[in-house]
């Protein structure tokens, strides 16, 4: 991805994120700790679970549907994620050979099915975390960390963070942009020019991080950060997570998808 | 109160690299004032805007505004009657979203909650920005930027508002704006720019500054129709009085 | 480098966000302490600025791929070590949301791997003591080399760790290591002459920076890092063991948890977990544990009763693919019929 593909990346999700679908309605503390819930439970499947996991897909369609998210926007952020569970994971086909099954006379290795299963689990906690973001504003999920005991300093600078990405992020592109024009290839991409470049966003940033501290001392900044954001639990969160918890226990504990494919089976006998 | 509002007296001030920012500054503005500070590049108008509210402090001289001297006990009491407008926003709105940020100065003043948002309401009102107080600072375009900027300064109600360069990077329709919703104030102002028409068409009274002095001070129409006093501040004669000219 | 959910298991996931949380919670109470009202800001821009900065990518020389910045080392050499380590914990939070880097749980691991070794073992312990005045460019060159590196190393190994502990991958051991450290050599010496070039150009343009950003925050007395360290390592210890016999004794906490609460043994139709930790070695010569291949062992070992369906050759691998099929037809379905209702919706 070029820069400017990663800068207008980061900028969607972050207009998604401020939609007012029922998803993005609710208490951005219930969907944190729902997403938190749903990653031990996915993650907890053994590593040869495959059917188990299907059910689980559930959750990002509803997700996507209901928030309005872009399905492929969704799918192509989760296969252009650092590919390191793949590399790590395609290993086990090749180092785990025994066959346990033979599938339309095509023998399955067991490393194929945990092959497998790592790549579910891969697709479903990537787009949970993805979905949490587009469905909640960063500032929410910051805020409902700081509910759910993260320490305030920790909350207030990531905070700052987000607001000060997208101002860093155009003030990289411009220098990226007048660093590419002048480049004629890669001559001028090497490390050298890059610490220089750097090294002239860090200068500017200090500068920045200067003029923004004394904006918060003319506004009365004493070493707090005040906030008026009063959150409370409405029915609908209390819904929201019950059904999700009931739903998460089941599709853990009861094998949906084998009973579904028996009595298909049954019915067909 | 005392009628004078803000005042410099011989105001000396260097950088910690040796350059000599304000060389014996001296000026009053009085209440009800507006007041524009002009010079050319490097001729300490941030310097002098940077002092009135207490970031720095003058190496010697003395600065009062209202009944307070300027030192670092006052300075949290000067701050409460001086509200600075940054070049640039971005600097200035660094809450998550634009209530928020319009609220950080009242709700750290210790005014109540109530009391906060509705003098935050009435302050987005003011500048005609309530429709945009759920969005984030990076959604706003840069003329509503500068407007909410503003509603965050007034917010504080303050006695005197301090801007610096207040319609760089806006376009023209939005620069309009901001002129009227500057004339419309009953503040004390002071504004610093080389945007001098919107100095012309806002403010009585400008102050030219050179090498850190008051090299002229006088009503705004005498001043800056000077052409030669202009032009030897690396300045040039406002647009519209270049029209009168001709 | 970053770990991915999908190769942890819950135990060790837990255990470094433990970890990871524990650091944090340390790392915000001395900068309470000592913190000069400045460093919030600062530290939220610079943060954005190391996220900024690891989306330029530069060509590496003499092999024509291109790296990015890791940032750990530049922020731990500007902020201190507290204050650098909660903000890569931003960074890298930032971009597990919006880049999904690795994902969230393994996010702990993530902030583990890349702040807490170049934060609270490298700086203090291999930077600080051999950059010496730190006036001389060459030296900061060497120090940082060296630095980078072996934070990188330790990061990796990290990740090799976590990832055998966790039981999903089949690479043993030494495979691992000589797959990962190698590669992170090479990133470690990239990073190492990127936070040298920057932290040289700083010093030799704006060193008042670097003056007054070591003077407000000090690393405080040995004595007390060394406290951290012992302390934290008895606490990771503890929760590790604690977790890992909680793994191993009961195979899936989750089951185990329901269990208590039921009084049930099994819920029907539920199997065996795999042990994270010590069963994993075990695991790895079984096969299918939860499709009831090895049923006899499996029987026999645990002295369970055989489960509810038959082993593969009869209707467990055909049903399941039929009902994966199914259920996967029916998510769809569902996604399609609330997307074409909201369509509807929007369009009134």
């Amino acid at each position: 991805m070029t820069f400017d593909e990663k800068y207008f990346d980061v900028g969607r999700l972050d207009r998604l994120s401020y939609q007012s679908t029922c998803v993005h309605q609710l208490d951005p503390r219930a969907k944190v700790v729902a997403t938190v819930l749903f990653l031990f439970t996915v993650i907890s499947f053994p590593k040869y679970e495959v059917g188990g996991l299907i059910p689980f897909f559930l959750f990002p369609v509803l997700l996507m549907t209901m928030g309005e998210i872009p399905f492929l926007f969704v799918v192509k952020k989760v296969l252009f994620v650092s590919p390191f569970a793949i590399f790590i994971g395609i290993f086990n086909p090749l180092l785990d050979t025994g066959t346990v099954a033979v599938i339309a006379g095509m023998p399955i290795s067991a490393g194929w099915i945990s092959f497998v299963s790592i790549i579910l689990k891969f697709s479903l906690t990537i787009s949970a975390a993805i979905l949490l973001v587009a469905t909640t504003s960063f500032p929410g999920v910051c805020h409902a960390l700081r509910q759910l005991g993260f320490p305030s300093l920790f909350t207030s600078q990531l905070l700052f963070l987000y607001r000060y990405l997208f101002v860093l992020m155009e003030e990289a592109m411009r220098i990226i942009r007048a660093r590419d024009m002048r480049a004629f290839g890669t001559r001028g991409t090497g490390i050298k020019v890059f610490v220089r470049l750097i090294g002239i966003l860090f200068l500017r940033t200090v500068d920045r991080a200067e003029r923004v501290y004394y904006a918060m001392l003319s506004r009365g900044f004493q070493g707090d950060m005040p906030s008026l954001r009063k959150s409370r639990i409405a029915m609908t969160d209390m819904a929201f997570m019950a059904t999700m918890i009931t739903f998460l226990v089941v599709f853990r504990f009861f094998p949906v998808t084998e009973e579904v494919g028996r009595f298909t089976q049954e019915l067909f006998r | 109160m005392s009628h004078h509002i803000v005042e410099f007296q011989d105001v000396h001030f260097s950088y910690p690299d040796g350059t000599i920012a304000l060389n014996g500054l001296s000026f009053k503005i009085f209440h009800g004032e507006s007041v524009g500070i002009v010079g050319a590049n490097g001729a300490g108008k941030s310097t002098l805007l940077m002092h009135m509210n207490g970031y720095l402090h003058p190496a010697s001289g003395r600065i009062h505004v209202g009944d307070f001297q300027l030192d670092s006990r006052t300075c949290q009491e000067i701050r409460k009657k001086v509200g600075l407008v940054f070049q640039n926003p971005d600097d200035q709105l660094f809450m998550p979203t634009v209530y928020e940020d319009v609220a950080f100065g009242p709700l750290n003043l210790g005014v109540s909650p109530e009391l906060v948002k509705e003098s935050v309401d009435q302050a987005l009102a003011t500048v005609g920005c309530t429709a945009l107080k759920d969005k984030p600072p990076h959604h706003l375009s840069s003329g509503q930027k500068s407007a909410v900027a503003i509603a965050a300064v007034i917010a504080m109600h303050p006695d005197i508002l301090v801007m610096d360069e207040p319609a760089s990077n806006l376009d023209p329709k939005s620069r309009r704006k901001l002129i009227n919703l500057l004339k419309c104030f009953e503040h004390t102002k002071i504004i610093a720019s080389h945007d001098l028409d919107l100095i012309l068409d806002v403010c009585r009274r400008c102050i030219l500054i050179r090498e850190g002095r008051v090299a002229a001070d006088g009503p705004t129409k005498e001043l800056l129709s000077d052409k030669a006093l202009l032009e030897e501040n690396n300045l040039e004669l406002p647009l519209s009085m270049q029209k009168c000219g001709a | 480098m970053h770990m991915a959910d999908a190769l942890l298991s819950p135990a060790v996931g837990a255990t470094f966000w433990a970890g990871t949380i524990a650091v944090s919670g340390y790392a915000s109470k001395k900068l309470k302490e000592q913190i000069d009202d400045k460093l919030i800001p600062l530290m939220g821009v610079l943060g954005a600025f190391i996220f900024a900065a690891q989306m330029i990518n530069f060509t590496i020389p003499g092999t024509g791929s291109s790296g990015h910045l890791g940032g750990g080392m530049i922020l731990a050499i500007i902020l201190g070590p507290y204050a650098a380590f909660l903000v890569m914990a931003s960074v890298l939070t930032v971009q597990a949301l919006f880049f999904a880097d690795g994902g969230l749980l393994a996010l702990g691991c993530n902030i583990w791997n890349l702040g807490f070794y170049p934060c609270f073992l490298v700086y203090p312990l291999i930077y600080k003591p051999l950059v010496g005045g730190g006036k001389n460019p060459g030296r900061i060159l060497v120090v940082s080399l060296l630095s980078a590196v072996v934070a990188l190393q330790l990061g990796a190994f990290s990740v090799v760790i976590a990832t055998l502990l966790s039981g999903k991958s089949e690479l043993p051991f030494g495979a691992f290591v000589l797959l990962m450290q190698p590669i992170h050599l090479a990133i470690g010496i990239v990073e190492g002459f990127v936070t040298a070039g920057v932290i040289n150009y700083v010093r030799s343009t704006r060193s008042e920076i670097l003056e007054s950003s070591a003077a407000t925050i000090s690393l405080g007395p040995a004595v007390s890092l060394k406290k951290v360290l012992i302390t934290f390592a008895v606490l990771a210890a503890i929760t590790g063991g604690a977790l890992s016999w909680f793994a191993s004794t009961h195979p899936d906490g989750l089951e185990w948890s329901i269990e208590r609460v039921t009084g049930k043994d099994e819920l029907p139709g539920q199997e065996q977990g795999i042990a994270p930790l010590l069963k994993g070695i075990q695991e790895k010569t079984a096969f299918l544990p939860d499709y009831g291949f090895k049923q006899a062992g499996k029987a026999s070992k645990k002295g369970e009763p055989p489960p509810a369906w038959p082993g593969i050759e009869g209707g467990t691998s055909a049903s399941g693919i039929i009902g994966a099929v199914i259920v996967l037809g029916m998510i769809v379905l569902i996604g399609m019929g609330i997307r074409a209702v909201r369509r509807r919706q929007n369009e009134q």
